[in-house]
């Protein structure tokens, strides 16, 4: 199974410079690796740094020391010292991400949310539509909320619709954010089921994910963060 | 005339208003600013030109000056009195005989050659002056020949009348180069100033500015491809002298709603007349 | 993926009176990309936008274009004729005010042409149709194509600036605070139509703004401006999310769900 993500050392301290520069140490020393086909969930208490360690796998957080390996177009790219446009080629291509929360785009019918991701790679604009209404009819989202922004959506509706933006592009990485946390029963299900369908793809999974029905689902492995304070 | 230099202008200043004329065309349709004189007639009564005439005219020379095509208006008729004075040089009305023309809002119907020139009397040398009413910004514009506005000009005459409206001081592009106001004379004079072999000199006094086009320069009229410049006249023969190709005026006649079309240019329509052509004015008259 | 920037600054300084207006400021920009520029008032954002498309000469420092043939120029070196050419074509500038950029006695048709015109199109009926069609690309009703621009409201006029910077299909287009005095809702309309513009027509962009959701929404990519340097640059998300700097973090607390 070839490796598809690997930290080395990695570290964040948050510096708050409002606060007199007081330092928060959150990581220290993690290294895990992810294969192909492979999902590993990120355990711990909260506070233990899950949520800074999977933005800092996004490049959404910068990381303070230590590496970051993903493999982008077969080569290994450390995307901690990676410029902009290279971490915006990764996530375009190599690496998806589903947050807790969609952040809102006014005026943007969920089915462009969606299809959106397909577009900025040149897929043709009613094969992109086409796939991305299939995508939100099978986490039963009916047709009819297809052309409306989802500003006015529930959270488990918005959650959905993140959650087929993060599938729809098959990224070979993805990073999942508590993706079940507002879902009820049948639609948990509808999500273990993509992801079990992602990982015999080969997509390489890194998830947060507290729901432990779920966790067991698609977990192969645990990677444990414990909060630095007791770790010291 | 005992007390005035020949043709009225001191030496000096004909000598700096040539200096701007040679400059004028050598860079043709280019305003090139000069030291307008005070004359003795109001501004908008023709100062550049006669400033130009006076600086251009020896004592050889043959002038005949009009005023809208006719050379026995009060303006036209001052003028000339104004150089036979102050530079005892002979006048005509035909435009034949005339080796420099000094006119007012019209170029003579008979051909001009090479032997000839011709003043215009200009009131406003920009010709994007309605359109932007910055000096500096228009200046900028020539020097760039960044010239998108005055199509925009046209365009909006297009989008809003159907066609382009402007009828006098159609603007034109001289040597492929210069934006140029022809001064005010109708649209269907424009075709002339193309290539003329006349060299065509232009002085605005109040605005300070000369300009020029040397013989046989390339002058074309601003248009669109698909909406192409035509000259406007009124769809009438002349009701003097019956000519079909020369610039109308409307005359009214009498209190009873009665009109007639005859020459603008009266030298041509006397001419014409001379050599036995009759409008259907004319035919009247003979019937009575 | 192209790896040469479009538009390069090295070293911009600029002082104006007594106020170090830019301090050496280095810029990058790659083709398509959506730089946002940001920082309070008197930052310096909207001086380095002038300085970045040669309306103001720096006092140290240059800017290199590559222009469309692939070379580079020197912004500030170029004669004024191409510089010029560069402003009206490959280039845009998009001003907070539309009425500044905007002629308003000329309808809204004139105004979306006039840039085609200055191009050296002289077909009436080509020059008209691109107007209609811009006209739609901005959601303008194509038939106020004929109508003054002072019957529009705002964020129509906002829109109308828009289609006329945009029809020559500029390379790289400036804008300064574009959404700027329109009411949230009007804001909201245009940010979507910048963006997808902008993305589907693969612009370059410099964005000015203050608002740090315009940048958050827009921007691949954020420069935090003070006191005429930048303090911080990066990833849109990366700089707001984890913001390193003193200043970058104040700007960010300071905002309500940026």
């Amino acid at each position: 199974m070839r490796l598809m993500l690997r930290t080395e050392s990695l570290a964040k301290t948050f510096t708050l410079h409002l606060r007199g520069g007081l330092a928060m140490p959150v990581l220290r020393d993690v290294g895990f690796d992810v294969h192909e086909g492979e999902c590993v969930v990120l355990a711990g208490p909260s506070g233990a740094g899950k949520s800074t360690l999977l933005r800092s796998l996004y490049g959404n957080y910068r990381a303070e020391s230590g590496r970051i390996l993903v493999r982008h177009h077969d080569t290994m790219v450390d995307l901690a010292t990676a410029d902009p446009r290279t971490v915006l080629a990764i996530r375009a291509e190599t690496m998806g991400y589903v947050s807790q929360f969609l952040r809102v785009v006014p005026r943007v019918s969920a089915l462009d949310v969606v299809a959106e991701v397909l577009l900025a790679r040149g897929v043709d604009p009613d094969d992109a539509r086409a796939r991305a209404a299939g995508l939100l009819q099978r986490l039963n989202i009916p047709a009819r909320l297809h052309g409306i922004p989802p500003a006015t959506f529930s959270g488990g509706e918005q959650q959905r619709v993140n959650l087929a933006r993060g599938f729809i592009a098959g990224h070979p990485i993805l990073l999942l954010d508590e993706p079940t946390a507002s879902l009820d029963a049948a639609n948990r299900e509808v999500v273990v089921e993509m992801v079990r369908e992602a990982k015999a793809r080969g997509t390489a999974i890194v998830a947060i994910c507290h729901d432990e029905e779920v966790r067991d689902a698609i977990a192969d492995r645990l990677f444990p963060l414990l909060p630095l304070q007791d770790a010291a | 005339m005992i007390g005035y230099n020949f043709a009225y202008l001191d030496e000096q200043t004909k000598r700096m208003i040539r200096r701007a004329l040679l400059k004028a065309v050598a860079i043709p349709g280019h305003q090139v600013p000069f030291g307008s004189r005070e004359m003795p007639l109001p501004y908008g009564w023709g100062t550049g030109g006669i400033q130009v005439t006076a600086s251009v005219l020896g004592q050889q020379d043959v002038l005949k000056v009009i005023d809208q095509g006719a050379d026995d208006t009060t303006n036209a008729v001052s003028i000339r009195r104004f150089f036979a004075r102050t530079a005892g040089v002979r006048t005509t009305t035909h435009t034949a005989d005339a080796t420099v023309i000094q006119t007012r809002h019209r170029i003579p119907e008979t051909k001009l050659r090479d032997d000839q020139i011709i003043v215009y009397q200009v009131p406003q040398p920009e010709p994007l002056f309605r359109l932007e009413p910055s000096r500096v910004e228009t200046r900028r514009m020539h020097g760039l020949a960044d010239y998108g506005l005055m199509h925009v000009k046209l365009y909006e005459d297009i989008a809003r009348y159907g066609q382009i409206s402007i009828s006098y001081d159609y603007p034109v592009m001289v040597n492929g180069r210069y934006l140029m106001s022809p001064s005010p004379i109708p649209s269907f004079d424009n075709p002339k100033m193309d290539r003329m072999p006349a060299l065509q000199l232009f002085g605005a006094g109040r605005e300070k500015r000369i300009y020029a086009i040397p013989p046989w320069t390339e002058v074309r009229s601003l248009d669109f491809e698909d909406h192409p410049f035509r000259p406007i006249n009124a769809p009438h023969a002349c009701g003097l002298c019956g000519a079909t190709d020369a610039y109308l005026d409307e005359v009214v006649t009498d209190d009873r709603g009665g009109r007639l079309f005859v020459c603008s240019d009266t030298d041509h329509c006397a001419e014409r007349r001379a050599a036995g052509h009759v409008g259907a004015e004319g035919m009247k008259e003979a019937a009575e | 993926m192209s790896d040469e920037t479009l538009l390069s600054a090295r070293g911009l300084s600029l002082t104006l009176g007594s106020v170090q207006a830019l301090q050496t400021v280095d810029v990058d920009l790659w083709p398509g990309e959506l730089l946002a520029i940001v920082g309070e008032s008197g930052s310096g954002k909207t001086t380095l936008l002038n300085v970045l498309s040669g309306r103001r000469a720096p006092d140290a420092g240059a800017v290199w274009y590559r222009d469309p043939a692939g070379r580079l120029q020197d912004v500030h070196a170029m004669p004024a004729p191409a510089l010029r050419t560069l402003h009206r074509s490959d280039w845009g500038f998009v001003h907070q005010d539309p009425r500044q950029n905007l002629r308003m006695s000329v309808s809204a048709g004139g105004n979306v042409g006039e840039r085609l015109m200055a191009q050296g199109a002289r077909h009436y009926g080509s020059i008209r149709d691109a107007a209609l069609e811009w006209l739609e690309q901005v959601e303008i009703d194509p038939a106020r194509i004929d109508d003054l621009p002072r019957t529009f409201s705002g964020g129509m006029l906002q829109r109308l600036q828009i289609a006329r910077t945009l029809v020559t299909h500029p390379r790289l287009v400036f804008m300064d605070e574009p959404t700027g005095g329109l009411d949230v809702s009007v804001q909201a309309r245009l940010l979507d139509l910048i963006r997808s513009l902008v993305s589907r027509l693969n612009i370059a962009v410099v964005l000015v703004t203050h608002d740090i959701a315009v940048a958050r929404l827009l921007a691949h990519r954020i420069a935090v401006m003070q006191r005429g340097r930048v303090v911080e640059t990066g990833l849109t998300d990366q700089v707001l999310d984890d913001p390193q700097h003193p200043y970058t973090q104040l700007l960010v607390s300071s905002v309500l769900n940026a």
